[in-house]
């Protein structure tokens, strides 16, 4: 899917030129003499048990199919999941704006255009896109602008740096999903902070614009699924895809999920 | 003499700036492939992207940067060869994105000069901070139902430049005669048609006055003024309520005024508080725009002869006065029309039969240069016909009337005359 998917779209500006290579066959090529990075700012203090050791298992599975394991340094990670917080709200704020009930979106008449879109816009946005869309008009406001939107993108920088630095000397890093195993639907709804939080392995890759890959690995001892996360260089999918393939041939994992686990399935 | 307004409390001297927005000249839209023509039906030349459809994304219009380059290079002005497109966010209903897109901060055209000659032919030099690319939004309709508005799109996404000078104008005089000469030279240039009736050209202008040798004073900023006299006499207007203010103890407010032409005054759009914040930030959905050096100067090499240049070319070329110059160059048109006709011949004698009999006859029969009843080669012909003393200046007249009237060439007219006798 991703092969078809992937490659130059005339219509996306953004969208790169290169070739695109055959995915499918990256999955299943041997790994050995692969060096993977572990970055030690991952290892959060508070991280559950059953994350750890199911990232020293993926380090073990690594190491036996040939792979040399080193420590490596991302020092400007922590800094991503508040950056992230920033830039993609800010653009969602932009981005959203179509939908003001004049051509776009749910219509709430008004006696004037302003009522309109602002009885609109309450009616048609869920809880947790309207709070985003009011975080990403105050980063972007006048006076805030360079303190929040503009360091964002400078710590934005800083990230894609630190991979970059990390990639000259390996060529993958290995990291968990998630910093815990599946919360259950609901749960948490009332907490949008744990609920951020809960991003904070997956977003650095997304500010750093590089592949990333979650392999589901095993069960947590409630019998909750866990990842590890596979991140590689700048277009450099098929590796990224080759150590995929071998954690998920030495994991096995054939599980199937329960619908609302934890919430009384 | 400078212009200055007589307050109570002494001279006043006006200080204006000018944002003209240029509709460029192009086929399609500046992010879209729709047709930019005017006046098509309601909504007929609108693509997805200039619809805001979820999903469309935004690809630049080549011909719409090279447009922009070329006003650039036309202004004696600094190409940008990195610029970037930046989002401007305001809710209205005729701009279906929810925001414009622009050029805030690096703008693809930097600092060039406007040289502008008044009525008593000086010259003044006027800087120009920016020329930038950004969408023109769509148009509402409010005329067409009792309780309804509509939304035409056609304009949405169509090119603009907006074209920024320095406040380096003194006088409603200057302001004019900096608007006749970069209409001028877009004209020449085929970047704009600079038809402000139909409003691919129209005008913002920053207003504020001063006493002389101080710093600015607050300005004021008339919105969209969409002619050359409307914009002379609203700054007229906005000086002499600034100055009663200033001169009454009160202060001028920075806001955005509007122009009531049948009035002759302005009065307030929005006040400082209302202002937008438009909260601009780079648009993630386009690369940076990096030109080649190599493409800019090509542009460069393919530049037409500008006004000024073409003028100072004719006095030299064909012996005219500075004066008759300025009147042959005003329009491509007839600099052309008269080159024609000079080319090989009296340059002196050519300029007065295009700006004596050859204009009189055209505002006679309401016709214009392109649909001259008289053509540039007859004319011509005729002028040698003088040459040679088949005819005198007296015979010239008669013919020159006949071929207005026959579009007849002069041997045809003089041999009918001469037959005739």
């Amino acid at each position: 899917m991703l092969e078809a998917m992937a490659g130059f779209d005339e219509r996306d500006s953004t969208s790169s030129s290169r070739p695109v290579p055959a995915f499918h066959k990256a999955v299943g090529k041997s790994v050995k003499g692969l060096r993977v990075g572990i970055p030690t700012e991952y290892r959060a203090p508070g991280l559950p048990e059953d994350v750890l050791a199911m990232w020293e298992q993926g380090i073990a599975w690594l190491r036996e199919a040939g792979c040399e394991v080193v420590d490596v340094s991302l020092p400007h990670t922590r800094y991503g999941l508040t950056s992230y917080y920033i830039i993609a709200p800010a653009e969602c704020s932009s981005n959203l704006a179509r939908y003001d009930g004049i051509r776009f979106g749910k219509r709430v008449d008004g006696a004037s255009l302003d009522a309109v879109y602002e009885a609109s816009r309450a009616a048609g946005f869920g809880p947790e896109v309207r709070s985003r869309i009011l975080m990403g008009t105050y980063v972007l406001s006048a006076g805030y602008y360079d303190a929040y939107y503009l360091k964002a993108q400078k710590v934005r920088t800083l990230i894609r740096r630190d991979f970059e630095q990390a990639f000259e000397n390996v060529d993958v890093l290995l990291t968990p999903t998630a910093p815990s195993a599946a919360f259950a639907q609901g749960e948490n709804q009332n907490d949008p902070v744990q609920m951020y939080l809960n991003d904070i392995f997956t977003v650095p890759a997304s500010l750093a614009g590089i592949p990333g890959l979650s392999v589901p690995v095993g069960l947590n001892g409630s019998g909750l699924p866990l990842g590890l996360q596979v991140l590689g260089r700048h277009f450099d999918e098929e590796t990224v895809l080759s150590v995929g393939g071998a954690l998920e041939a030495a994991a096995g994992f054939a599980h199937r999920p329960t619908l609302h686990a934890g919430a009384g399935a | 003499m400078s212009y200055v307004i007589e307050g109570q409390t002494g001279q006043w001297e006006i200080v204006v700036g000018l944002e003209v927005h240029a509709q460029v000249v192009s086929h399609s839209k500046l992010f879209s492939g729709a047709s930019t023509t005017f006046g098509g039906d309601p909504n007929t030349q609108v693509s997805l992207v200039d619809a805001a459809f979820p999903g469309m994304l935004p690809v630049i219009n080549h011909a719409c940067v090279a447009q922009a380059i070329r006003t650039g290079l036309g202004l004696n002005a600094q190409i940008n060869l990195t610029s970037r497109f930046d989002r401007k966010n305001y809710f209205y209903a005729d701009l279906p994105q929810g925001y414009q897109i622009s050029q805030f901060e690096h703008p693809i055209v930097g600092t060039g000069t406007i040289t502008i000659e008044l009525a008593n032919g000086e010259t003044r030099s006027i800087g120009i901070t920016r020329l930038h690319l950004e969408q023109d939004a769509g148009k509402l309709l409010h005329d067409q139902d009792p309780t309804k508005s509509f939304v035409d799109l056609n304009r949405a996404g169509v090119a603009l430049m907006e074209i920024v000078s320095e406040p380096d104008i003194r006088a409603p005089e200057e302001a004019g005669a900096y608007l006749r000469k970069l209409r001028q030279i877009l004209r020449y240039l085929g970047t704009c048609d600079g038809n402000m009736e139909e409003g691919s050209m129209r005008a913002d202008v920053n207003v504020s006055v001063r006493k002389a040798g101080e710093p600015f004073r607050t300005r004021c900023e008339i919105k969209n003024v969409n002619s050359i006299r409307f914009v002379m006499q609203a700054i007229e207007a906005e000086a002499a309520r600034q100055v009663e203010i200033w001169e009454n103890g009160g202060t001028v407010d920075q806001e955005t005024r509007l122009f009531d032409h049948t009035k002759g005054e302005t009065r307030t759009m929005r006040s400082k508080e209302d202002a937008h914040d438009y909260r601009y930030f780079p648009d993630p959905d386009l690369l940076p725009l990096v030109l080649e050096q190599s493409w800019v100067d090509s542009l460069h090499a393919a530049l037409p002869e500008l006004p000024d240049a073409k003028r100072a070319r004719f006095q030299q070329e064909y012996g005219i006065t500075f004066y008759d110059a300025g009147v042959l160059v005003a329009e491509q048109a007839v600099a052309d029309y008269y080159e024609t006709v000079a080319r090989g011949r009296d340059g002196k004698l050519a300029v007065s039969w295009v700006t004596g009999d050859l204009f009189a006859a055209l505002n006679r029969t309401s016709t214009t240069i392109e649909t001259s009843p008289v053509s540039a080669a007859s004319l011509g012909k005729m002028l040698d016909l003088i040459a040679d003393s088949t005819i005198n200046g007296k015979i010239a007249k008669e013919v020159f009337e006949d071929m207005v009237e026959t579009g007849e060439d002069p041997e045809a007219s003089w041999n009918a005359r001469a037959c005739g006798r």
